[in-house]
């Protein structure tokens, strides 16, 4: 080996023709490339104002006209056709929480069973397997008034024969969600990694015991995120209920299977349809506490996504 | 370990029991002395995936109380053969297992023979460590609590981590996520919860090439420790590791077929590790051994 002093003056060269290269081409960026790298940065700023733009106008708008309206009596008092001063959401209220249990009693078993089934049991080489894959995804897309249709016609007439009853409302917006839990918890069952199945197979445990004790808690966090995302979407959704019987203006209390029902968003469309100031109002109102509990679920939701989620 | 022989049993437990090879740690402790007694006897086993073939004709016995190596280069079946002994191949759909394979005398693949009885009995430690999202406790009881098995549990998991040479560094800490734990410390982990289902055979796919030499020589100390009570098969990509801790050295090479470019492996020698190492009875062997292929 030279030390390094034999071989110092060409290497010195070498290190000066580097540097040269290196600082030319340092220099040397193109002045059109900083005005077009400026410009883009700025139109993908513009397009994240524009789409909070549109939340801030809507948290804006409902606050300024329904601020006046907002009052415990929102959730202790009935519709009233007359005196809008005292009417409220109870009924409402009351309607989207027993519809939404129903949604979450029918959506979690179904849900979670079918994407178990899709992701744990299902040969994916198997053409029929990937036909129902792919309907999942394509039904998650379908228009929410579709489902409206599909329960008149199969869960409030035809097959089920429920009637316009609270519970084919809640059965209705399980069957619009389902699709969405079922997305959501094959990705969560999927990001639990080979090497803990494996691990626990090569244990003696069997598959069940496997998908039952390592699977499903791993995959937990996730499953229930979907839920509560799913859950708030069908607290929101008016069109399929109007078709499955909650157009009903509702001063009692709504029973699961009689009578008739009302949805919170389905009183604030209601209320937002009249003429007079008091009203509109009062539907602004609406919209502020349903905002409120959508917010709740989503931020909910998110908290347990963080906080759970597994690091692999 | 086996469930309570008095208590009630299932139908089809009671079936599972009988399909299950009746072989468990202990009967075979005080065996004719002399030969050596064989924990699996391999006749012409021969790994396809999809038709294709993955190792050929492989002929070997593996021995009580050794620890066996299987070396050679990459992508010459030695994992794929090592998943054969305890039917983990059998959770890769394309993959087919022939010729004769007997673990204590029983046909392994034979038509009576549960996996799931055969994975309780031949435990497998993996590559890359891979503890349950759980609490280090939960990870060496899940074996246990899945064999139904409850009783006396805090004593058994201690038994494990202290057989796995973990217990004084987590005695402390026995309900804090194994996650927290370094990666050498997982793997004695994965150890700890393979032995607390107390197996007969331990089967250790390159264990510690995703570990730092202390952690290494960690668990190369507890293979020479665990080879007193269990048979230890062990995969290394690490020829000074198969020739630290293994009694008996299986060499495989890559055998290609030129005609149309398929390549499967083949044991190419199986003897003492002193001599596969020392005195290699094929060229091939000592070409490898020596490092003058890889």
């Amino acid at each position: 080996m030279a030390g390094p002093g034999a071989a110092a003056p060409r290497s010195r060269l070498a290190v000066a023709g580097a540097r040269a290269t290196t600082r030319a081409m340092l220099g040397n960026q193109p002045r059109g490339d900083v005005i077009r790298n400026m410009v883009f940065a700025a139109l993908l700023l513009l397009a994240i104002l524009i789409a909070l733009a549109g939340l801030i106008a809507l948290l804006v708008q409902a606050f300024v006209k329904g601020s006046s309206a907002l009052s415990l009596d929102l959730f202790t008092n009935g519709p009233s056709s007359i005196r809008p001063e005292s009417a409220g959401f109870r009924p409402a209220i009351i309607g989207s929480l027993e519809l939404i249990a129903g949604v979450i009693l029918f959506v979690v078993p179904i849900g979670v069973g079918a994407a178990l089934y899709l992701e744990e049991y299902a040969d994916k080489t198997r053409w029929w397997n990937r036909l129902i894959e792919v309907n999942i995804q394509n039904l998650a897309a379908v228009p929410a008034i579709i489902y409206g249709i599909l329960g008149l016609g199969f869960i409030v007439r035809g097959p089920l024969d429920l009637g316009f009853v609270l519970a084919a409302g809640s059965l209705t917006l399980a069957l619009l969600v389902l699709p969405m839990v079922i997305i959501a918890a094959r990705e969560a069952i999927r990001a639990v990694p080979d090497s803990i199945r494996q691990g626990s197979l090569a244990l003696g445990a069997t598959k069940w015991q496997t998908i039952r004790s390592q699977v499903l808690p791993a995959s937990l966090p996730g499953i229930i995120t979907g839920i509560i995302l799913a859950v708030s979407r069908a607290l929101g959704e008016a069109a399929p209920l109007l078709l499955v019987g909650a157009a009903a203006f509702v001063t009692f209390d709504p029973q699961p299977f009689s009578g008739g029902y009302t949805a919170l968003p389905v009183q604030i469309y209601n209320y937002a349809t009249r003429p007079q100031e008091e009203f509109q109002a009062l539907a602004a109102a609406g919209i502020i506490v349903m905002l409120v509990v959508l917010l709740a679920m989503n931020s909910v939701a998110i908290w347990l996504r963080n906080r759970y989620e597994q690091r692999w | 370990m086996t469930q309570d022989e008095s208590s009630p049993k299932t139908g089809r437990e009671a079936a599972a029991e009988r399909a299950a090879i009746a072989v468990r740690p202990g009967e075979f402790h005080h065996s004719a002395s002399g030969k050596r007694e064989k924990v699996f006897e391999l006749k012409g086993v021969e790994v396809l995936y999809s038709g294709m073939p993955a190792v050929k004709g492989i002929s070997m016995d593996i021995h009580r109380n050794d620890v066996t190596a299987l070396i050679g280069p990459s992508g010459c079946g030695k994992s794929t053969l090592l998943r054969c002994l305890n039917r983990m191949n059998d959770l890769i759909p394309a993959a087919e297992v022939r010729g004769e394979l007997l673990y204590h005398g029983e046909d392994l693949y034979g038509a009576a023979v549960d996996p799931v009885q055969v994975r309780k009995l031949i435990g497998m430690v993996f590559q890359k460590p891979n503890p349950f999202p759980k609490s280090i406790y939960d990870n060496v009881a899940f074996g246990p609590r899945i064999l139904g098995e409850k009783e006396d549990l805090d004593a058994r998991v201690e038994r494990a981590l202290r057989g796995a040479a973990l217990w004084e560094e987590v005695k402390d800490r026995l309900d804090s996520n194994a996650f927290g734990l370094s990666g050498g410390q997982q793997q004695r982990l994965c150890i700890a919860r393979c032995i607390a289902v107390e197996p007969d055979t331990i089967l250790m796919d390159e264990p510690c090439s995703a570990l730092d030499p202390i952690s290494t020589g960690k668990i190369e100390d507890l293979m020479i420790e665990l080879k007193k009570e269990f048979s230890i098969v062990i995969v290394t990509h690490n020829m000074q590791q198969a020739a630290r801790v293994s009694d008996r050295t299986a060499f495989l090479m890559v055998e290609l077929d030129a005609a149309d470019d398929n390549r499967w492996g083949r044991l190419v020698e199986y003897d003492e590790t002193e001599k596969v190492f020392t005195n290699p009875g094929d060229q091939r062997t000592e070409d490898y051994v020596s490092g003058k292929v890889g």
